[in-house]
């Protein structure tokens, strides 16, 4: 009998062969596929598993992590919801985006910064807590932005900057939406409300503050002033330029007539006058002056075209035009034609003036505090560039100061505060309503905040204008600043 | 010459216990961070039993395999861990203490063969009354009142509270009469016949108990709808069947018998056909969301394996929650996720090296019946480690089964004893060093003192 057990005890060796061999197959070569198919449903546990940082600003929650003890161990919540949620985005089963997905190795702890705190947890047998982010944004700026913009149904956008260092006061779009209702630990869910939303013609996902362009209209006039002042020391406010009621387009047909039509002094004007008045016919002619080179320069100088992480993407790339023909350049260099600006950008430019002509670098994280505390990333302001000369910058700075204090934006002023600001009514469409834009800083003496106050069209009635609209917008948002 | 090697024996059933204490401790720790309350209790608790398994087996079986006992106690204690563990995951049906005194109840089992058996071939004299036994425990669920159906298989029993599996005893008895009666019939069965095609044919009437074998494996699979206890028992007596006869043609005549049976009960039956397509293509999503029959179970292990890797979560990191029954048939896709392969592969050598330890009894035995009864027993164990661990891991098309002494249940654990006191039982007297002849007869021996 000794044959067939030897061999029967062969037999069975080779079946325990194959089941090795199998589990091999299995959880070697197959593992990868296992892993990551969609109904293993353990990368969606890993997600809550980890103690995620908290994100706030000062000394406002914007997001926090909730322990239930149970599977889904680590549930986010975000206690201000819609004000702040083009800051943080949402910490979706599946995906991330803003200030969640930008910072989102150091908030779920997963950073090489946090490798040496990771190690210690991992031999201690804690659960991965992640480092804590705090940002520049100012809670009162960002709340009065909020409630002027969504007040009467507006659509738009309003981003507030600490001139002298780049750091973003209020990041604002509206409408919002309420990234509590995209972060359950739901797929299936998320994805529901997630398609309510992306479904809504108001687009509450898009954030208009950072990821799109629009035509700025009349505000881009500081920039063609910027370029015209910076060609010759020896201009001024003072300076003489033609201001005819239309100005006539080479080689077309039509003219370039000032807004509404109206006339803008006696066919010559100052060029601060100008500006108070926003008149169109000044500024499209020193476009043409310049030339496309000088004013596509004078754009990128403040910023224009430049890709910005603050540290998420900024989406929206704005841009000055092609090179087309002359007429395109007088009206491109009046903000309309295929002149497109972020409300960001807009802020950036007013902020430049502010800071005597230096550009600094958009920001939205202040600090990163590891779990026990430690000081991972410090604040470190970064200048962009130089925009404008010292000299150019205060004199742009004056004329700001004489637009909200005679100008087209009396109703930014601040009493016992000199605010300087330039408004904006870019038409978008023939028989469409007017985007309104305004930008600001404020105080002359020591800038404090740079505002740029985007609405968009439609959304504000037939008659938005930049000053009626979005000044006292931007005069709130100032005013929130200030009184700290 | 053999000798005892109790001293090893003690040494390597301390560290098996040492190597399920760890386990337990690194669960404690993955979970809170410290080592768990009942970590001593359930240590001592473990030790103590295994401490009263060895003290048994020196006194009442010193000869026998010095492996056996540790290597069993590695298996029960990561099973307990882990039933531990996904009891801690939420899983209700898993209880550790349970299962912790089922262990002690299978120790006293142990116990009992080994002090009742002192020689396990009186066991041949009741051939027909394990045959008779066997087959009452096995048709024990269909009574009306007394059987239960679980899971779409009817093959529990339920007595005051208490749930049985009979089966899992039936196999043993059957072992015991299938051994009995192949010593008593091999000759006949061996010899008689004729040659076909290179293919030696028995003899019509030789046929009967095999016959009724396939008739009752496969009223098993159809009145219990247990196709893995068919597969077990069929597959079993095929094998003890050819080591008897020494004739390939068994095994030929047993497997085309098992195939047609199961492919009619797969015309048939719509469990025994959505098998094979579930095996075919686990991945499909028709059969992953098919409320019955589907592989969401099969599938749920399998992720779970995947995500364990070569390494694993480590223990008390996996998420056993996720994997269907992973308290029992699906057991080891749980060591898989949370051991790794690592772990995986070293559990089924130790089931391995277990069944060549039992053929090695066999080989060494001295007479047929031995012979019969340890190489049965060896292989009922690894063709149900075979079928059930093939089954979970896509290998063969899944059947429920019990993965012996780990998944949580108590007829399994106390029958898989008892069939280790058996093994102990026939190593110690196939080791035992046979009764010395007397030397040298002659006048010499008269001054011998």
């Amino acid at each position: 009998m000794n044959g067939t057990l030897k061999r029967v005890a062969i037999g069975v060796m080779v079946l325990f062969a194959l089941l090795l061999i199998n589990v091999n197959y299995v959880q070697v070569i197959k593992a990868e596929e296992l892993r990551e198919d969609p109904r293993n449903r353990r990368a969606f546990f890993a997600r809550y598993e980890n103690d995620r940082g908290w994100i706030t600003a000062g000394d406002v929650v914007l997001a926090r992590s909730k322990d239930t003890k149970s599977d889904l161990r680590f549930v986010r919540e975000y206690p201000k919801g819609e004000v702040y949620a083009h800051v943080t985005g949402f910490f979706a089963p599946e995906n991330a985006t803003e200030i969640e997905a930008a910072t989102g190795s150091l908030l779920d702890g997963t950073d090489s910064k946090l490798a040496v705190r990771r190690f210690i947890d991992l031999i201690t047998n804690k659960p991965l807590k992640g480092a804590n982010v705090e940002l520049t944004i100012n809670p009162a700026a960002q709340e009065a932005a909020y409630n002027a913009l969504r007040r009467d149904g507006k659509r738009g956008a309003v981003v507030a900057i600490n001139p002298k260092t780049g750091a973003i006061l209020a990041l604002v779009s509206v409408p919002s939406y309420d990234p509590n209702l995209l972060s359950i630990p739901d797929r299936a869910k998320v994805v529901e409300n997630y398609n309510k939303l992306d479904a809504n013609k108001n687009k509450p996902l898009v954030n208009r503050a950072i990821n799109d362009t629009y035509a700025p209209g009349s505000t881009y006039k500081v920039v063609t002033a910027a370029a015209f002042l910076s060609d010759d020391d020896s201009r001024g406010p003072e300076t003489m330029v033609p201001a005819p009621q239309v100005l006539n387009l080479p080689n077309t047909n039509v003219g370039l007539p000032n807004y509404g039509g109206a006339a803008c002094g006696a066919g010559r004007v100052t060029l601060v006058f100008a500006l108070e008045r926003s008149c169109n016919t000044p500024f499209g002619q020193i476009g043409m002056d310049l030339g496309y080179e000088a004013m596509n320069e004078q754009a990128k100088k403040f910023g224009v075209g430049e890709e910005l992480n603050i540290p998420m993407r900024v989406g929206g790339v704005s841009d000055f035009g092609k090179e087309e023909d002359l007429a395109a350049l007088a009206q491109a260099s009046i903000g309309q034609r295929s002149n497109r600006m972020s409300p960001l950008q807009m802020a950036m430019i007013a902020a430049g003036i502010a800071n005597d002509g230096t550009v600094m670098a958009p920001y939205l994280v202040k600090q990163v505090t590891g779990p026990d505390n430690s000081k991972i990333i410090t604040e470190n302001p970064q200048p962009l560039g130089e925009a404008v000369s010292e000299d150019v910058a205060r004199k742009l700075k004056d004329m700001m100061v004489s637009v909200v204090d005679r100008g087209t934006a009396t109703r930014a002023q601040i009493e016992g505060i000199r605010v300087g600001g330039k408004t904006g009514t870019a038409e978008t469409a023939e028989g469409r309503d007017p985007h309104a834009w305004f930008i600001s800083f404020a105080p002359y003496d020591n800038p404090e905040v740079a505002v740029a106050v985007f609405i968009e069209s439609g959304s504000a009635g037939g008659n938005a204008s930049g000053g009626g609209t979005a000044a006292p917008i931007a005069r709130d948002v100032m005013r929130a600043v200030l009184r700290q | 010459m053999t000798a005892k090697r109790r001293g090893a024996q003690l040494a390597m059933l301390t560290f098996a216990v040492l190597i399920v204490m760890a386990a337990y401790a690194s669960v404690g720790l993955a979970k809170d961070g410290q080592l768990p309350a009942g970590m001593l209790g359930y240590g001592l608790g473990l030790g103590g039993l295994m401490l009263v398994a060895y003290l048994v087996l020196a006194k009442f079986a010193p000869w026998a395999d010095p492996l056996l006992l540790p290597l069993v106690t590695v298996l029960n204690g990561i099973g307990l861990v882990m039933i531990y563990r996904i009891e801690l995951g939420g899983e209700e049906r898993a209880s550790a203490l349970n299962q912790l005194i089922w262990t002690g109840l299978g120790i006293v089992f142990f116990t009992l063969t080994l002090v009742v058996l002192r020689d396990h071939r009186l066991l041949q004299r009741f051939t027909y009354t394990a045959a008779a036994a066997g087959l009452v425990l096995l048709m024990l669920p269909l009574v009306p009142l007394l059987g239960q159906n679980i899971n779409g298989a009817r093959i529990w029993v339920s007595l005051g509270g208490f749930s049985l599996q009979p089966g899992e005893f039936a196999k043993l008895a059957l072992v015991v009469f299938f051994a009995g009666y192949l010593v008593a019939k091999r000759d006949v069965l061996a010899l008689a016949g004729r040659r076909l095609l290179f293919i030696d044919l028995p003899r019509a009437r030789d046929l009967g108990p095999v016959l009724i074998t396939w008739v009752v494996s496969l009223g098993v699979l159809v009145f219990e709808r247990d196709l893995g206890t068919s597969l077990l028992l069929f597959g079993t007596f095929v094998v003890m069947l050819y080591i008897a006869t020494q004739r390939t043609s068994w095994v030929l005549i047993g497997i085309l018998l098992f195939v047609g049976g199961a492919f009619v009960a797969g015309q048939i039956f719509d469990h025994v056909g959505d098998r094979f397509d579930v095996w075919l293509n686990p991945e499909k999503d028709e059969y992953y969301n098919r409320e019955f029959g589907g592989s969401a179970q099969l599938l749920g292990g399998l992720f779970a394996m995947g995500s364990g890797g070569i390494l694993g979560t480590g223990l008390g990191s996996g998420s056993p929650s996720l994997i269907p029954l992973s308290f029992s048939d699906f057991i080891i896709p749980a060591v898989g996720e949370e051991l790794g392969l690592t772990g995986l592969m070293a559990i089924l050598m130790i089931y391995g090296l277990i069944v060549q330890r039992g053929f090695r009894i066999a080989i060494v035995a001295r007479d047929p019946f031995t012979k019969l009864l340890s190489s049965g027993l060896a292989f009922l164990l690894a063709w149900q480690v075979f079928i059930i661990v093939g089954g979970v891991t896509n290998l063969i098309p899944l059947t429920g089964l019990v993965t012996p002494f780990m998944s949580a249940g108590g007829s399994a654990l106390l029958s898989n004893w008892m069939l280790i006191a058996l093994l102990v039982r026939m190593s110690d007297a196939a080791r035992k060093p046979p009764p010395q002849a007397i030397q040298n007869e002659g006048l010499t021996q008269v001054f011998q003192r």
